[in-house]
């Protein structure tokens, strides 16, 4: 059975819209990012799920039950907030019972419940603090313990690692990874960071200008982007996307680029539409190469990451495009380099920005 | 304080601590000298130890002004507390019209005292005042608010309210404006109603500024006078004369220098136990919350 179900909801604050007829439909215990830009609508769709904001249109339901009409604390929903929220002058375990005593559970039910939610976050030293002197790790804890004991059917996560430092960042994110496991409940994250979305999330959905752009597992997001929004914003440093032309022959597209070079993809040629089309380079898709080369380029600038080189180059035709090289590169700026472009790894974009892949393998 | 202490230092505060010394500490202390004698304005007094103690503890009327005095603030600041709280709720959203009424509030606070009397007198005068024509028009005896001797005291207290609204809605609105918006929402998802929300997040939040407002009223009505004489001259016989009128009576009317400031010493030590207690007993229940 569906858990959340999102039906062509909208919203515009005055004039502005933010949210243009958004649908989507979730998995029962599904782990679902929202990945986007600020200002793409992303954290107004998780409240107006939470009933913190009023859609202008469309309906939102939870596994059966319509619940855009309900007051937020009647929907069987826990969030995180982003910066916690939680309540300054009440200690670890009010907060955590707060919820529960407004809803009238019964008060060792409480008590049980709060003492499972502690062992699990492994705050039970902290039950009799206030949040006030605790740290950022310890309050998001408590934070998320104050989201279990409700035993919500939805958790909403709103940018729940953006106030960590780094190194807790990577611990915490593997606390959550641990966290959904146990949890019966769907999760819903916001966030900015695809990287959080790629390793957390079951399905990613990237957002943009008031909709959502693609839905689907990481792996897919990441290989097949559905659009040039899409592979520019997944993936890091961004895909190179160029104009080419469309060569005659065979099944497969074959794409001449500006300088001349040609790509063989695994593009299926008849599946293309016709006007302008763009070719999109993942770093990975080209190599410095030792021997055979597609183009020559010229290195503007070399990143040492330690396990990889990243070259960003210019093609003669002045097209900057993005490579990547073993991590002992002896490339300085101002080299000229010989690249090779893996045409198997390549996508199309046509003219209207839609993706087109080589057939699934 | 090591032997190199470097008394150039002083220098830079010395200026103030000559202004400090001449106008408060000096002053301070001439009243408490002053309160051990028997002295007027024209001449020399004579000592008179704890003379002029003794007697205002068997001054009827000393006694009688102190009552009033503690009557009218137990009318006033809780009074006030709420009204200010209430408005500051009311009022605490954006937009033009909660601006102009904020105005509207606060423009009592600025005006003077002898307006402010001036205004209530017209107000509360049975014959012709704006509560004597209520009265009338809802077919009632008007009430002669300032010359009966229960009246006047709830009338000066509710001139006092008015005039001094403002400044405790405003600090109540400024720390209501302290309080991050995603408490409430996280309350609303914590299916907390409008009642509990008020009493377990927005009261608590707005601790310090309560305890604020508590004190500075207590002190502030404690030495509540200009009302007081402007409006009644602390009439009908005595009935609405504070503290600090009795002082201005018996310092500026009757010239005994040394028994008004041993009465302004009396009335400084009940202000100073009365803010000490709240203050004790608030940062205590502090203490009893795990602070």
């Amino acid at each position: 059975m569906a858990s959340l179900e999102l039906m062509g909801v909208r919203k515009a604050f005055g004039t502005t819209p933010i949210l243009d007829d958004v649908s989507l439909s979730l998995e029962s215990r599904e782990f679902i990012a929202f990945l986007g830009p600020s200002g793409s609508g992303k954290s107004t769709l998780l409240r107006i799920i939470a009933g913190l904001e009023t859609a202008d249109a469309g309906e939102v339901w939870l596994e059966g039950r319509r619940i855009d009409t309900l007051p937020p604390g009647k929907r069987d929903i826990a969030m995180v907030f982003q910066a916690y929220a939680l309540y300054p002058h009440m200690s670890v375990r009010e907060n955590m019972a707060f919820g529960l005593r407004n809803a009238k559970v019964a008060r060792d039910e409480i008590d049980r419940r709060v003492a499972d939610a502690a062992t699990v976050l492994e705050i039970t030293p902290l039950l009799d603090r206030k949040p006030a002197e605790m740290s950022g790790g310890q309050r998001q804890r408590v934070a998320i313990g104050r989201a279990l004991v409700k035993h919500p059917k939805l958790f909403l996560l709103d940018e729940p690692l953006s106030n960590l430092d780094a190194a807790l960042r990577l611990r915490t994110r593997v606390e959550l990874a641990q966290l959904k496991q146990k949890v019966d409940a769907a999760v819903i994250m916001v966030t900015h960071d695809q990287a959080e979305a790629m390793t957390l999330a079951d399905r990613i959905v990237v957002m943009n200008d008031r909709r959502i752009q693609q839905v689907g597992v990481p792996m897919e997001i990441y290989s097949r982007p559905a659009n040039t929004f899409v592979a520019q914003f997944v993936g890091s440093p961004a895909m190179t996307l160029a104009n080419v032309e469309l060569m005659e022959g065979s099944d497969f597209a074959r794409v001449k680029l500006g300088d001349g070079s040609v790509v063989e993809t695994h593009v299926p040629r008849a599946a293309l539409p016709a006007g302008e089309l763009r070719i999109g380079l993942r770093p990975e898709a080209v190599r410095v190469a030792d021997g055979p080369a597609t183009t020559n380029a010229k290195v503007e600038l070399v990143e040492r990451l330690g396990e990889r080189t990243l070259v960003y180059a210019r093609l003669p035709d002045g097209q900057a495009i993005t490579a990547e090289d073993s991590a002992y590169s002896r490339l300085a700026i101002g080299d000229e380099v010989a690249l090779a472009i893996d045409g198997a790894a390549a996508h199309l974009f046509g003219p209207d920005g839609t993706g087109y892949h080589r057939t699934a393998a | 304080m090591t032997a190199q202490r470097d008394w150039r230092g002083l220098l830079f505060v010395a200026p103030f601590l000559a202004l400090y010394s001449l106008i408060l500490v000096f002053p301070l202390l001439r009243g408490l000298w002053l309160s051990l004698n028997q002295v007027d304005l024209f001449g020399a007094g004579h000592f008179v130890g704890f003379g002029n103690y003794e007697q205002l503890l068997h001054d009827p009327v000393f006694g009688t002004s102190l009552l009033n005095t503690f009557e009218v603030t137990l009318m006033i600041v809780p009074a006030l507390t709420v009204i200010s709280l209430l408005l500051a709720l009311a009022l605490n959203r954006a937009g033009k019209a909660a601006a102009i009424v904020r105005g509207i509030f606060f423009a009592s606070a600025v005006l003077s005292v002898t307006i402010v009397t001036l205004v209530w007198r017209f107000v509360l005068a049975p014959d012709a005042g704006l509560l004597g024509e209520l009265w009338k028009a809802l077919g009632w005896e008007p009430l002669p608010f300032l010359s009966d001797p229960h009246l006047v005291l709830p009338a000066l207290a509710l001139t006092t309210i008015w005039w001094s609204v403002g400044f405790p809605m405003l600090l109540f609105l400024a720390g209501l404006q302290q309080i991050p918006q995603d408490m409430y929402e996280a309350a609303a998802l914590d299916n907390s109603n409008g009642w509990t929300t008020f009493w377990r997040i927005t009261v608590p939040a707005l601790r310090r500024t309560l305890i604020l407002v508590v004190m500075l009223q207590t002190a502030a009505q404690l030495q509540l006078f200009g009302q007081s004489q402007l409006l009644t001259a602390g009439g009908p016989s005595g009935a609405s004369r504070t503290a600090v009128l009795f002082l201005f009576e018996t310092a500026f009317g009757r010239w005994e220098l040394g028994y008004a400031s041993a009465a302004a010493e009396v009335l400084f030590l009940i202000i100073l136990a009365v803010t000490l207690t709240q203050y004790w007993a608030t940062s205590r229940s502090d203490a009893g919350h795990g602070r």
